[in-house]
């Protein structure tokens, strides 16, 4: 009994309020959107991570004819000195740091470049000896690389130590960077979301004073006529959070995995459907709490006795 | 059932209070008209004993319920004890006259059963039986004021507030009103009418309690609207001094 009337008066509020109910749908689905796109983006950043950290090599760069950077005095390293660098890897100082590591010569380095540039007409300029030879070190724990870059750095013939970490993390920074704007956005909006579900409880209370009043005046308790507000609150930005929970869900499916996976190739793993999944009721939960919050304090001014 | 005990009611923002050092007690199946001018502070009263508002001093009981320290929560249960009836009707246009009562009871989570039986129960009390499924603009004021009754008193609330329940309605309608109210006092229900009809007040020679500028100015059994016996002059303020002699004392 109680609870039918509760749920008609939400179903009545709801269709006297369309336009506004509306309007509290489609903010909400375009600010979870951005909230599910920014955790999305926070989920790649983790997952890009664990994959590039795992195969992020410590690169050793030997001097060739033309540097006069680091110890390079514009002459290749000697054989000497690359036997040199070697047994420091292999000394007992740096080796338990080192899981494994492989030499690159001159021929390695101009194919591996030829084929990453093979497009490109700087290809035709460059010779093996351009190139430097270098040691590529796998590190057993890659956060380790500067015990590499502080022991070898100033070894003869050595040119420069990279660590590549340094340059995923400046890809990281940028997705980073876009994750915090998708946050702000989603922010701004939800803000936005909340003041419009306010406003709209607002308006339906209005229109419902009379019976409002006459429920004060006949003693119906706070919980019973401010129930049916929040369920309609509630009601509106649940169907906008399902929205964007589809959405995500659909950006995963049909862009991520259809058109970013295709084109990027197998370069590197992007988010899946299964994390979308998860990012789907987080979001319906977001909206749910946000909606009944702003409803319930939006109700409360009719509640005062 | 209903004791004032030297309540002032003052608005924010204003100099005048409202309601000046008022003090009395309604008892159990009393009939009490309330009058005196616009602005006497007839309303503050009955809005008082509804816990719409809290007197800035003084205490009020109403029903054994000390109203100053009836938290918010638990006021609409008190109200479930009051019923209250206005000059302006207040029903809901878009419900039939069964339905109008029927809202009463269902949002104070009343059985659809406990309903079914009550609302024609309380519409054939007030000479409604055959108008249940009729709206409330298909009838005539007195008819109107007639379910609003309905609606106050289906609950069966020890106390019935009435502000000014004919002040819209012509001189024959309101003896029925007037009738009905008597009838629903005669059942045990302690009446209290606000009013500035004085050809009622006259006429039933009830308890009158009277209001000039927020102070009880006469009590009087069985008074008219007019005073005919010596008045008894500021009875709230009177009482108020021999009490504050006897606690000097």
């Amino acid at each position: 009994m109680r609870l039918g009337l509760i749920l008609g008066e939400a179903g009545s509020g709801l269709r006297r309020n369309v336009s506004m109910v509306i309007s509290v749908i489609l903010v909400t689905f375009i600010s979870l959107t951005f909230v599910g796109a920014a955790i999305l983006l926070q989920m790649q950043i983790g997952q890009m991570k664990g994959y590039w950290y795992d195969r992020a090599q410590v690169a050793v760069y030997m001097c060739t004819d033309v540097d006069n950077t680091g110890n390079c005095t514009q002459a290749a390293a000697t054989q000497a000195q690359i036997d040199n660098v070697e047994a420091q890897l292999d000394s007992p100082t740096l080796g338990p740091f080192i899981e494994k590591y492989e030499f690159e010569t001159h021929d390695q380095a101009y194919a591996n470049f030829q084929d990453q540039f093979a497009d490109n007409p700087i290809a035709a300029f460059v010779t093996p000896g351009d190139l430097n030879e270098s040691f590529r070190v796998n590190l057993v724990d890659p956060t380790n690389a500067d015990v590499l870059i502080e022991s070898l750095s100033g070894s003869a013939g050595v040119q420069a130590v990279e660590d590549q970490r340094g340059l995923l993390d400046q890809i990281f920074s940028i997705l980073n960077a876009a994750s915090y704007t998708a946050i702000g956005v989603a922010a701004l909006m939800l803000v936005a979301a909340v003041l419009l579900i306010a406003t709209t409880i607002r308006l339906s209370a209005f229109s419902r004073r009379r019976e409002l009043g006459i429920m004060r005046l006949v003693g119906a308790s706070n919980r019973f006529i401010q129930t049916p507000f929040i369920l309609e609150g509630v009601f509106a930005s649940l169907i906008g959070s399902v929205m964007a929970g589809a959405a995500i869900l659909a950006i995963v499916k049909f862009f991520v995995q259809g058109y970013l996976s295709t084109s990027l190739g197998a370069t590197t793993t992007l988010v899946g459907v299964s994390d979308a999944i998860v990012v789907v009721p987080i979001l319906i939960v977001v909206g749910a709490a946000l909606a009944a919050a702003s409803a319930g304090v939006a109700i409360s001014r009719y509640l005062k006795v | 059932m209903i004791r004032f005990d030297t309540v002032s009611k003052a608005y924010p923002g204003t100099t005048r209070p409202a309601l000046n050092t008022v003090s009395l007690e309604i008892l159990k199946g009393e009939f009490v008209f309330l009058v005196g001018a616009s602005g006497s502070g007839k309303s503050s009263f009955l809005r008082l004993i509804l816990k719409e508002e809290t007197p800035t001093k003084g205490e009020i009981h109403v029903l054994g319920q000390h109203l100053n320290s009836l938290t918010n929560r638990k006021v609409p249960y008190f109200r479930r004890n009051l019923g209250v009836v206005f000059q302006d009707f207040r029903l809901l246009p878009n419900k039939t006259v069964f339905d109008n009562v029927a809202f009463t009871l269902q949002v104070i989570g009343k059985s659809r059963g406990f309903i079914q039986e009550a609302v024609p129960d309380a519409l054939k009390m007030v000479g409604l039986a055959g108008k249940s499924n009729r709206f409330p603009h298909e009838l005539s004021g007195g008819e109107q004021q007639r379910v609003a009754i309905a609606r106050a008193v289906v609950n069966k609330p020890a106390i019935l507030l009435a502000d000014e329940p004919t002040g819209n309605l012509d001189p024959a309608t309101s003896a029925g009103i007037m009738t009905l109210l008597e009838r629903i006092n005669l059942g045990g229900t302690t009446v209290l009418m606000a009013t500035h009809d004085a050809g009622i007040v006259d006429q039933m020679q009830r308890r009158v309690i009277e209001l000039i500028s927020g102070q009880i100015v006469r009590d009087e059994r069985q008074g008219g609207y007019q005073t005919q016996a010596i008045p008894v002059q500021s009875f709230g303020t009177f009482a108020s001094t021999t009490d504050s002699q006897g606690i000097s004392k």
